[in-house]
């Protein structure tokens, strides 16, 4: 490094048009019994377009994603602070009726968590949760659900047997499918890939590609090259705090804080 | 730079070699000696209870006089048989949905700070010997019982109704249904905890899955974590049946004791197990062989529940 370098920024957070903001969050902390694990994040997720998070293990990336549909309060001690702001409406706030907005906001999470139950039972189990749907219905949605998932082809010889039987990646992306059978509008995906192998992240990932357009996606990853495949913003987070956020072309080609720069190129984390 | 890999100088043999075949050879001596055992069993029963066995035949199952006197000697087990059924399938019935619903509070619902009193209270109540639980049956339960359960519903049953014949015996707290009562308390904490443990063990990712997809709790326990357990349920389920059909002292002290077919829910009954306790110190002869082959009927139905148990689970494996 030559002396003459530039000064960079610690912290850097790129605008966005507001009005294209889907959840918006304002100011979070976010605390594991005493332990502050997020501190006074302010991030907008773009309604439907990918934005991925990154950052190295442990820095709050999941504990980000799960106050978004506020899955920590499942857990006595976990607590959040601040706002998020979903649209125009504070989820954080008391009274908020947590199963309506589970339903708009779905999540897949790192291993697959299929449902002891049949291929076409776990597609339906959401939706019947919510709608009364007819036998065709409710067949033709499974169908659909299963199909933008790339799943499609694979079960649709087998959908009474077990979702068990399948593989760890027909089981994820079979998560994916009944997330979207609900018609959310909000998917999180955490770590979708990292228990899978390269092929199946590869259709998990063409998955997520199709689904992109229609959905505000937030996807946590540690694969940077999927960041960068996916995603159109990208947030770098550190230490529970959120260093750098900004689009990801322009964050992966010339990021403005040193610490996003180090990880991007390999040099921490 | 060169890396020098310093392997350490190898051992003529393991150290483990030597004791490995002893290791087998125990481990194998003591699943052998546990079937010897079982068999053991099986055949001095058999043995032991063959002169009733083939004196009555079949009657000593379906008879329902059981009758000691020497001068005419009848041993017709349907009504300790029967007894022994009832009283465990209806403790069974009454304490699963209550020991589910224990279960689910303590791992669902519990706030955190009554999490261990509550699961500590269950393993104490478990803890308790049977003698005590039959002695506060007797002395605290059966007059309660008498006095603000079996006597209003008898004279609530319209005469000659079915509640009638249901609500038939003496209501002195004592009886079948009484025995089932205390019965189900036994196994109930047992259970339980057997339920507890198996509801920890659904991963926390499936259960979050379940509630993502905008599920309540009671949505999420009885379509996603109950199925996850079903088959370590069912085995709970069985191991409190298999206490239930055993328990001889809680259910002697409040079941009434008579050998007589039970009427009714409030009649007077015994099981299996109580008969053996009751009359064992006094008989001789062919009243002993009664009690063994007593013994062995009850070991046949134990059997027939785990085997049942096992033909369950591997239904539900195919599923």
């Amino acid at each position: 490094m030559t002396l003459a370098a530039p000064v960079l920024p610690a912290v850097s957070i790129a605008d966005v048009d507001k009005s294209r903001v889907k959840i918006d969050v304002q100011h979070l902390d976010f605390y594991y019994g005493k332990s502050h694990a997020l501190k006074d994040i302010s991030i907008p997720f773009e309604a439907n377009a990918v934005t991925a998070l990154i950052g190295p293990s442990g820095c709050g990336k999941s504990t980000l994603l799960r106050t978004l549909n506020r899955m920590y309060a499942l857990y006595p001690g976990q607590k959040a602070t601040g706002h998020v702001i979903f649209d125009g409406e504070d989820i954080l706030r008391p009274g908020v009726n947590l199963s309506m907005l589970r339903a708009k906001i779905g999540m897949v999470f790192q291993k697959p968590t299929p449902f002891p139950m049949s291929i076409f039972d776990n597609v339906a189990f959401g939706v019947r949760l919510y709608e009364t749907l007819g036998r065709t219905q409710l067949a033709e949605r499974v169908e659909e659900s299963l199909r933008r998932a790339a799943l499609w082809d694979e079960v649709k010889d087998k959908l009474p047997t077990s979702g068990l039987g399948l593989s760890g990646g027909q089981q994820q992306r079979l998560c994916v499918a009944r997330c979207i059978a609900v018609r959310p509008e909000v998917l999180l995906l955490d770590e979708p890939t990292s228990a899978l192998d390269p092929i199946s992240s590869a259709k998990l990932e063409e998955t997520v590609t199709q689904l992109k357009n229609d959905y505000t996606i937030v996807i946590v990853t540690h694969n940077l090259g999927q960041a960068a495949r996916l995603s159109k913003y990208t947030g770098f987070m550190y230490l529970g705090e959120l260093v750098e956020f900004g689009e990801t072309a322009e964050m992966f080609t010339k990021p403005v804080t040193t610490r996003a720069s180090d990880y991007i190129t390999g040099r921490f984390g | 730079m060169s890396i020098v890999l310093n392997a350490p100088p190898r051992r003529g043999t393991p150290r483990g070699a030597t004791f490995e075949p002893v290791f087998e050879g125990l481990c194998f001596g003591a699943a052998t000696a546990l079937l010897v055992a079982l068999g053991g069993v099986l055949v001095s029963l058999a043995i032991g209870g063959w002169p009733a066995l083939s004196r009555f035949g079949l009657n000593f199952i379906t008879g329902v006089t059981w009758d000691p006197n020497p001068d005419h000697e009848v041993y017709g087990a349907a009504g300790p048989i029967v007894g022994t059924l009832i009283t465990s399938a209806a403790a069974l019935a009454m304490a699963l949905p209550v020991a589910g619903g224990v279960a689910f509070f303590l791992v669902e619902l519990c706030p955190t700070f009554l999490r261990r009193p509550i699961g500590t209270a269950v393993e104490l109540l478990a803890g308790i010997p049977s003698i005590v639980y039959g002695m506060w049956g007797l002395f605290v339960f059966a007059p309660f019982f008498a006095a603000h359960v079996e006597t209003p519903l008898m004279s609530a049953a319209p005469p000659g109704s079915f509640w009638e014949t249901l609500f038939s015996g003496i209501p002195n707290g004592s009886g079948m249904l009484a025995a089932s009562i205390i019965l189900a308390i036994m196994i109930l904490p047992f259970m339980a905890a057997t339920l507890r443990e198996l509801l920890n063990t659904v991963p926390p990712q499936v259960r979050e899955s379940a509630y993502g997809l905008g599920a309540t709790t009671a949505e999420v326990v009885l379509s996603v974590t109950l199925p996850y357990i079903r088959r370590g349920a069912i085995g709970a389920v069985m191991l409190g049946l298999g206490r239930a059909l055993g328990e001889t002292m809680a259910v002697t002290f409040i079941i009434g004791n008579s050998h007589a077919f039970p009427k009714g829910l409030f009649d007077s009954g015994s099981t299996i197990a109580s008969t053996i306790a009751n009359e064992f110190n006094e008989a001789s002869g062919l009243q002993s062989a009664a009690l063994i082959a007593l013994g062995l009927v009850l070991f046949v139905i134990t059997f027939t529940v785990l085997a049942l148990a096992r033909l369950l689970l591997r239904t539900q494996v195919r599923a």
